[in-house]
């Protein structure tokens, strides 16, 4: 009897591995990612900004925004994750192919097939076109290389067993976009540059228990990570600015009463300012869309 | 001796007055009136900056007056003396309302070359014949504001 018993728990035991194995596998990716696409890298420096790469992965306190040394660290309940060295070198994603790249930026799995944090917006990323992905594959080439090794992560147990990060993607990994329904032309484009690239949500939306993001209360704001203050609502229950204000914010970081953006948000207007004034409207017609 | 005992009272008083004053201007925890200055300080910026911006944005006429004054006004608040209102033991979470966040003081120089880069932009602006030529300035002007406020200013309360 006993011994049916452990019989019976250890099966349990192999099936219960079995299937967080493949629950956590890291995803494969088409090797023939982007087939027949021409790589253009002046459309791969506009996702460059509209994704908000330097942001995170330029050297702390540089101004040179183009040499993607990483090395900033960001606090979180589950540790600091330090962002890593990016730029085509050695120490970053010199030698690169595209579906490693593709890979690693729409479904947070390294090259050697280890997930990624979702410190790394993936999950907003996984919504990009693939010929975006190659654009910024390009783009990316052209940047200056960097010999700064990249920092490891300060996490502990267990969230330094990344392959139980694959249970977290089955979870909060989603292709759907939040914002469904029939929309404008300049909405769509604005939800691409806000729910694809531009991971506004990562910060403006409030997370559950795991660290994912809470759908149902898109944008409506979040307290900040530093601790002090909360980061606004920017639904329009929570900022009645104008289209036209939205958009002139993000261009010259002035505000409709004429206060001046600050903190983090300062380096998301340094990349929103770079892009074409149409991208930026877009932008401020979907946050004008939400409900 | 009556007189002398109420005199002495109201001494007592009005020392202690002034010294909780100073006690809260020094450390605070509350209420601080450099806090206060410090905002109606950035308001005058704010305003000035308002007047630039809408006739940079075409909401108002362009009046080269108006654009002189407003630009040598936020030239001069930004070349005020800092002594009197970036008081130590005012940042954000030590003083009401306050979002001045530690590094103006553990890093005086580089916020004292923030404020020059302001005064700067601000100065560039004196002179700009029309409304797109102040919308060039603008760039600078609120670069200035954002790259300061990107260091030194906390999140809202």
């Amino acid at each position: 009897m006993l011994r049916r018993f452990l019989i019976a728990i250890c099966l349990l035991a192999v099936i219960g591995l079995g299937v967080f194995w493949v629950l956590t596998r890291p995803a494969p990716l088409d090797a023939d990612f982007a087939g027949g696409h021409v790589a253009d890298a002046e459309n791969g420096a506009r996702i460059f900004h509209a994704g908000g790469c330097a942001s995170c992965h330029a050297a702390p306190g540089s101004d040179d925004k183009l040499t993607l040394a990483g090395g900033e660290g960001f606090a979180s309940d589950f540790g600091t994750f330090h962002a890593p060295n990016i730029s085509p070198g050695p120490e970053g994603i010199g030698g690169w192919d595209l579906p490693g790249f593709a890979r690693a930026v729409t479904r947070g799995v390294s090259p050697d097939g280890r997930h990624y944090y979702p410190a790394f917006p993936y999950t907003t990323y996984i919504h990009m076109e693939d010929t975006d992905v190659a654009d910024l594959f390009a783009y990316m080439q052209t940047l200056p290389v960097s010999d700064t090794p990249s920092k490891p992560h300060e996490v502990g147990f267990p969230f330094n067993i990344r392959r139980g990060l694959g249970l977290w993607k089955v979870l909060y990994l989603d292709e759907s976009f939040v914002m469904t329904g029939e929309m404008s032309e300049q909405v769509t484009q604005g939800r691409y540059l806000v729910e694809a690239l531009g991971h506004c949500a990562e910060c403006h939306t409030p997370r559950g228990p795991f660290g994912g993001l809470q759908r149902d209360a898109w944008l409506t704001g979040a307290p900040n990570p530093s601790g002090k203050g909360r980061i606004p609502n920017i639904t329009p229950a929570g900022l009645d600015w104008s289209a036209d204000d939205i958009a002139y914010y993000l261009e010259s970081g002035l505000t409709p009463d004429f206060d001046s953006v600050g903190g983090t948000m300062a380096s998301v207007v340094d990349n929103m300012s770079q892009l074409p004034e149409g991208d930026r409207a877009a932008i401020a017609a979907y946050l004008k869309a939400l409900p | 001796m009556q007189k002398n005992f109420t005199t002495r009272t109201v001494t007592a008083i009005v020392c202690g007055v002034i010294a909780t004053a100073g006690f809260a201007a020094s450390h605070g925890g509350g209420e601080n009136k450099s806090v206060e200055a410090r905002h109606a300080m950035m308001q005058m910026i704010a305003y000035h900056t308002g007047i630039l911006g809408g006739i940079a944005k075409g909401e108002m006429d362009y009046d080269s007056a108006m654009v002189d004054a407003a630009a040598m006004n936020i030239a001069s608040l930004a070349a005020m003396d800092r002594a009197t209102l970036w008081i130590e033991g005012t940042e954000q979470g030590a003083a009401a309302d306050s979002r001045a966040k530690p590094e103006i003081w553990s890093d005086p120089e580089g916020f004292g070359a923030a404020f020059e880069k302001l005064e700067t932009a601000a100065s560039a602006l004196v002179g700009a014949s029309d409304a797109a030529a102040v919308g060039a300035g603008m760039g600078d002007l609120g670069g200035a504001c954002k790259a300061c406020h990107e260091t030194y200013r906390g999140p809202e309360n």
